[in-house]
């Protein structure tokens, strides 16, 4: 999957690889050890949901749908392409598998929040996670989805903070403060998870603990550009185009290190 | 000014008509659900949540989650109405309403209550009179603004029925039940009065003034057609086209800034199409303190500021 989401961005020559390769365990984690869903029934009321509140990592996003057969793998080779559906952030009217538009970023919470409130009036099984930038967590409406979410102790909702440190811009931290995250999702009533965001198997755990009736936040610890040597924990790759002797690298070092992908 | 004013016999304030049919729906549809920012009373939904108090999502005083929330309950299967002042929805949470209803094509009902400058006393903050302007730059976004309560209730319903994104613009300042010659149906102009002369296109607040106007006019021999512009988005062009060919000259009448609302898309339809004089009758900007109806005749917004504009169209025509 990542060198699938390199490739992408290395053949559109346009992407954001770095939040991309931060984010990508997680997303592989949810759709092929968490979620109950069915890419032929993409509407089905009963689906658990996704949403990607960090609309702008579509790498990883769209390589996942492709993955969990949303829509062909061949497809992937149209992103960002004139008229493609692959458009730069997620669009539900044009692909299955994406719950709401997303691209502004503190959109995704509030949504997922309201997905969980119809199944909590419906007493309904599903499940809804919704990934958030770190730097994301600076947009207040974000806060307000957190409050919501908390008083009215929506146990089917989870948020996934893809805590990589870094920002467009800068490191989070150097910019305006998250610290300490954990006891902002505590103080407003969520039981939280810390783990490794590249862990498979810790955030399978983390996924899966109880809550005491409480909406769940795991804070995964990711690095920026995870799997490229050059790209790890650079803010100069948010967003970001490989040379073609860059990308060979990049290739190299992922086929190193997910040698049975 | 002291005391409570005189009651207003024979006019009414489209809240009623608008929470009166979300809780006649509700109790037709289990799908259909009320979204509120801390704003039960306002929204006059005490009611409904009364009898379905788990049918009632109050998100505090946090519009943009409130429009997010509500995309998120049409993911769910709901049928949201999503209700709050107009000033703060639609300023407050323009870019929820953009991405999350109308770019995302959710099923959410938009309601902004007191719209205009009903709050007239509290300021231009609680005015909302951009609020046409901001939303009918999007296509995508299906855009009501009702003249009475029967017509409150209609547009309700339809938005109810239509799968797709819609903002219904409802008032607080009391119009009389209008006398309609055709039932509401969403992108349909109504002409409630022909003419020959001269045509007004009014829109909410505006049409009861139109109508009056008319008849006044009708009295110095101007025969003025009143077309009641229930739906701003889509529009119905044909109608505009038949004024602007049936009549000659064109007043617009709207409770909002003449910047981008009303008029203005009747403008863009007219000067491409089929160009003939036109006045459009709004506020010009952000507007003082004061009792709403002082702001509507210091704008003209009156019958007798309709008419007068009228006869100026008339007589530049004949100049």
């Amino acid at each position: 999957m990542r060198r699938r989401s390199i490739q992408m961005v290395f053949e559109a020559r346009q992407g954001h690889p770095g939040g991309d390769l931060s984010a990508i365990d997680i997303l592989a984690t949810l759709y092929f050890g968490v979620m109950c869903y069915d890419p032929n029934v993409p509407h089905d009321p009963g689906r658990d949901r996704f949403v990607m509140s960090k609309g702008h990592c579509t790498g990883a996003l769209y390589t996942a749908l492709a993955g969990a057969g949303f829509f062909p793998e061949d497809e992937l080779s149209t992103y960002l392409k004139p008229n493609s559906r692959l458009n730069g952030h997620p669009n539900r009217t044009y692909l299955p598998g994406v719950e709401t538009n997303t691209g502004p970023l503190g959109h995704g919470l509030p949504v997922a929040t309201g997905i969980a409130i119809a199944g909590q009036i419906n007493a309904a099984a599903y499940r809804t996670f919704v990934l958030t930038g770190d730097g994301e967590l600076q947009e207040g409406s974000m806060w307000e989805a957190a409050m919501l979410a908390g008083h009215r102790k929506l146990d089917k909702l989870t948020a996934i903070v893809d805590r990589n440190q870094l920002q467009q811009g800068a490191r989070t931290e150097e910019t305006n403060s998250l610290e300490p995250l954990a006891d902002k999702w505590r103080a407003f009533g969520w039981a939280v998870f810390e783990v490794d965001g590249h862990d498979h198997a810790a955030l399978l755990g983390a996924l899966a603990a109880p809550t005491a009736g409480k909406p769940r936040c795991v804070i995964a610890h990711t690095i920026k550009g995870r799997g490229v040597s050059y790209m790890q924990d650079q803010v100069g790759w948010h967003h970001g185009v490989p040379t073609a002797e860059q990308y060979a690298q990049a290739l190299g070092e992922l086929t190193l290190e997910e040698p049975d992908a | 000014m002291s005391g409570s004013p005189a009651p207003l016999v024979g006019m009414f304030d489209c809240r009623d008509a608008f929470a009166r049919t979300v809780e006649a729906l509700a109790i037709e549809n289990p799908r259909i659900v009320a979204v509120v920012n801390d704003s039960v009373g306002s929204s006059k939904l005490g009611k409904f949540r009364e009898r379905f108090p788990d049918r009632l999502v109050n998100v505090g005083i946090a519009e943009q989650n409130m429009v997010g929330v509500g995309a998120g309950l049409a993911n769910g299967g709901k049928i949201p109405f999503v209700s709050g002042a107009a000033c703060f929805l639609v300023g407050r949470a323009l870019e929820q309403i953009k991405v999350d209803a109308a770019y995302s094509g959710a099923n959410v009902k938009l309601c902004g209550i007191s719209s205009g400058v009903a709050y007239g006393e509290l300021g231009a903050t609680h005015h909302s009179i951009e609020d046409i302007a901001w939303l009918r730059a999007m296509r995508e976004l299906t855009l009501i603004v009702p003249s009475d309560p029967a017509e409150t209730a209609a547009a309700i319903r339809a938005a109810a029925a239509h799968e797709g994104p819609v903002f219904i613009r409802i008032s607080r300042m009391p119009v009389p039940e209008l006398n309609h010659t055709d039932p509401f149906v969403i992108g349909r102009a109504e002409v409630m009065r022909e003419g020959s002369d001269v045509a007004i296109i009014a829109t909410g607040t505006l049409v009861h003034r139109a109508l009056a106007a008319a008849a006044a006019l009708a009295d110095l021999g101007v025969s003025a057609r009143v077309v009641n512009m229930a739906t701003i988005t889509p529009l119905d062009e044909e109608a505009v086209l038949d004024a602007a060919r049936d009549t000659g000259a064109i007043v617009t009448a709207e409770e909002h800034v003449v910047r981008g609302g009303l008029g203005g898309a009747v403008a863009e339809i007219v000067a491409t199409r089929h160009p003939v004089p036109m006045r459009i009758l709004g506020f010009d900007g952000f507007q003082p303190t004061g009792a709403a109806e002082w702001l509507m005749e210091r704008a003209g917004l009156t019958a007798d500021g309709i008419t007068r504009a009228a006869l100026e169209l008339r007589n530049q025509r004949q100049a």
